[in-house]
């Protein structure tokens, strides 16, 4: 069960193995955190990431392989999990999603639909079969990563942004039925976070370190807010960006 | 039966569960063969998680409010569902009081009995159990009779149980004779908290009530500053005119919920100014309603709204009197923390009872309220677990939403006894709740 501050015991983290995931693991742990199973799709950073949460004070951690390109097994790989915590789970963590190379790929019609399902349909299917579990028990929390790149998309990955503002939307829909379920559903939307993720591309402002948002997220457990911003500046800065006229729009956003 | 979502009286962490309220002992007995994980409610005024139960089958006790007649010798029986209100209600004007009352009188006698509750008086009356005669208990084994005789060990690990071992539906209780509604009060305010301690420690039996409330915010020379009220029943003698009124209904209310961030370090700490400026130094045998003495904030409905959506957490704690020095130690943690807590109450505790879960030690508490909000709060309070376990002291399991389960045995160390009897009347661990999750009290 979760604490007054919010603070799960049982946690399921889809994407389990991203820097962002792990930053928020490595928190929940340090905290009241003690079982933790992991879902991802490549086995060795799995088990980094579970002997990471161990370290930091998780006793009890399990894995579950998956491939988000694969939607017709997220309800499995979310039934997977749950057993695996095998009592109540209070959080689920949905870390799922890809940023790709867009001018390398916009071109090619199954890669595009690809980027579709890891980003969009697959973290969908799953918070389905998520919904529908935690609803019977009564209680329960959702996170679920998006990005400020949902606020507006842009024009150099409107892939990646689109995608995710399929998905935050669809999810302040969702987070507004769980009302009176004892389920409540949050949003993440960090700006740049420095990693795997995102090296290589050009420095923008505002950028973070994991660390900073995984702190912004023990906040936002506590405090309950439908939106988690990080940093939470952006909140004011997207305030502004979202109402820019388009020509203008454009060009700040030519190169990045 | 229907869905409801149940929260403690701190609102922090609400759950959804089936709600059904029993009318008999036989409707309760029907209702555990269902064979769903079940716990009793009563009016919601634990603070924590400890009378909810998610996804699993909450038992509403208020159907359960039978008054009995009150023999020539004080001794009641009551449904678990009637509150301390309806039962000053009948007995104030029969010269009847309840033996020990918590600070509101909307609490069920059910609910007394599992958190074993504790008042003014513990230093010299013990605290609820320690009145009660007998009780019925429904468990997952079958229906009880239960006395402090018969079977000790159901009956002292029901007490203080947290509804662990089955649904109490009723109460035999040895009241309090009085003479008057009155109570008399001596009030003395003190500049810091070593005096208000040794003047309890001093003259705390003169007094059959005592509680003094400490400011947790101010700090240097000032730091735990209190005010101490102590009194006794006023007997016939005493007053000009003897009255038995029974207390009234509450004539304000919060019928909203107040922005959080409302009560917070500035505005607490105005309150706590202003409440110590208008205490006086010394006054010595003033008379005060019952109500007011025992039961102030009952004057306030659902006065838990002004701490806004977020809701707020009650942190209470006892030590033993050798580790009386924790108290200070607390007071200062908290006052330089910068935590918004309102006047705490600190209290001398005589000796505990036989119950493996009964909080109260011979020695100190403190219970202070803090919003949920601040984002060090929780580890502050993490921080002073560790205080207290090194005191050898606990926390007030009916008051807890944020305690470690790892550090329950250490606080508990009669932990296995309990669970030795709840495995005997409850062996498929049917009897849980979200307290007992959380804090692995009882398996999943």
């Amino acid at each position: 069960m979760e604490n007054a501050f919010g603070q799960p015991q049982n946690v399921v983290v889809l994407g389990g193995s991203s820097d962002i995931a792990r930053a928020i693991t490595k928190k929940l742990c340090a905290a009241r955190t003690h079982t933790v199973v992991l879902a991802g799709r490549n086995q060795t950073l799995l088990d980094v990431a579970a002997a990471e949460a161990q370290e930091y004070g998780a006793t009890k951690t399990d894995t579950v392989l998956f491939d988000a390109t694969d939607v017709a097994d997220a309800a499995r790989t979310v039934g997977d999990a749950f057993d695996k915590v095998g009592e109540h789970v209070d959080l689920v963590v949905v870390a799922v999603g890809l940023l790709g190379d867009q001018r390398a790929i916009e071109d090619d019609a199954s890669a595009v639909s690809e980027m579709m399902n890891v980003n969009f349909t697959w973290p969908v299917v799953a918070l389905a079969e998520i919904r529908r579990r935690l609803v019977a028990q009564g209680s329960g929390r959702i996170l679920v990563i998006s990005s400020v790149a949902s606020v507006r998309v842009r024009r150099t990955m409107y892939l990646y942004g689109g995608a995710k503002a399929g998905l935050d939307r669809l999810c302040q829909g969702l987070a507004d039925s769980l009302e009176g379920t004892g389920v409540r559903l949050q949003l993440l939307r960090p700006g740049v976070v420095r990693s795997r993720m995102t090296q290589g591309q050009s420095p923008v402002p505002f950028t973070t370190g994991v660390n900073e948002v995984a702190e912004n997220v023990m906040r936002g457990l506590g405090s309950g807010e439908r939106v988690i911003w990080s940093p939470p500046v952006l909140r004011y800065v997207f305030a502004i960006l979202r109402h820019l006229p388009a020509p203008l729009w454009r060009k700040v956003t030519a190169d990045r | 039966m229907s869905r409801a979502t149940l929260a403690g009286w701190g609102r922090t962490n609400p759950s959804v569960a089936s709600l059904t309220t029993p009318r008999s002992e036989d409707e309760v007995r029907a209702q555990l063969e269902s064979g769903t994980s079940v716990i009793a409610r009563g009016l919601g005024r634990s603070y924590g998680d400890a009378a909810q139960l998610s996804g699993g089958l909450v038992l509403s006790n208020l159907g359960l409010r039978d008054v009995g007649a009150i023999d020539d010798h004080g001794v009641v029986t009551l449904g678990a569902g009637v509150s301390v209100d309806d039962l000053l209600r009948a007995s104030i004007p029969q010269r009847w009081f309840i033996p020990v009352t918590p600070g509101t009188r909307q609490v069920t006698i059910g609910g007394a009995v599992a958190a074993d509750v504790h008042g003014k008086n513990h230093h010299r009356d013990g605290s609820f159990a320690n009145h009660v005669r007998e009780m019925h208990l429904v468990t997952p084994s079958g229906a009880f009779r239960v006395t402090p005789h018969d079977d000790p060990d159901l009956f002292w690990a029901t007490v203080g149980g947290m509804g662990l071992t089955g649904v109490v539906t009723s109460v035999t209780l040895q009241l309090l004779a009085i003479e008057s509604d009155q109570v008399l009060v001596d009030t003395e305010r003190f500049a810091r908290l070593d005096q208000v301690m040794a003047a309890m420690v001093e003259r705390d039996h003169l007094y059959r009530y005592s509680v003094a409330w400490v400011d947790c915010m101010t700090r240097g020379a000032r730091m735990g500053r209190a005010i101490l009220t102590r009194g006794n029943h006023a007997r016939a003698e005493d007053l000009d005119a003897v009255d038995l009124k029974a207390p009234g209904d509450a004539r304000l209310g919060v019928s909203f919920d107040a922005p959080s961030g409302l009560l917070n370090a500035l505005s607490v700490r105005v309150f706590n100014e202003l409440w110590f400026r208008s205490a006086p130094a010394l006054r010595e045998g003033e008379p005060q309603s019952l109500s007011t003495f025992f039961h102030p904030l009952d004057g306030v409905r659902d006065w838990n709204r002004l701490y806004g959506k977020r809701g707020f957490v009650q942190y209470q704690f006892c030590v033993p009197d050798a580790a009386s020095d924790t108290i200070g130690d607390v007071v200062s943690r908290l006052s330089s923390s910068g935590v918004a807590s309102f006047l705490a109450v600190l209290k001398r505790f005589g000796p505990g009872n036989a119950s493996p879960l009964s909080f109260p030690m011979p020695g100190w508490t403190l219970a202070l309220d803090v919003p949920v909000g601040a984002s060090a709060l929780a580890g502050v309070l993490d921080d002073l677990d560790d205080l207290v376990v090194r005191a050898g002291g606990r926390v007030y399991l009916a008051k807890d939403a944020r305690l470690a389960p790892e550090r329950l045995g250490m606080m508990y160390p009669r932990l296995e006894e309990f669970l030795e009897v709840k495995r005997r009347v409850d062996p498929e661990n049917q009897m849980t709740s979200d307290l007992a999750r959380r804090l692995q009290l009882v398996g999943k």
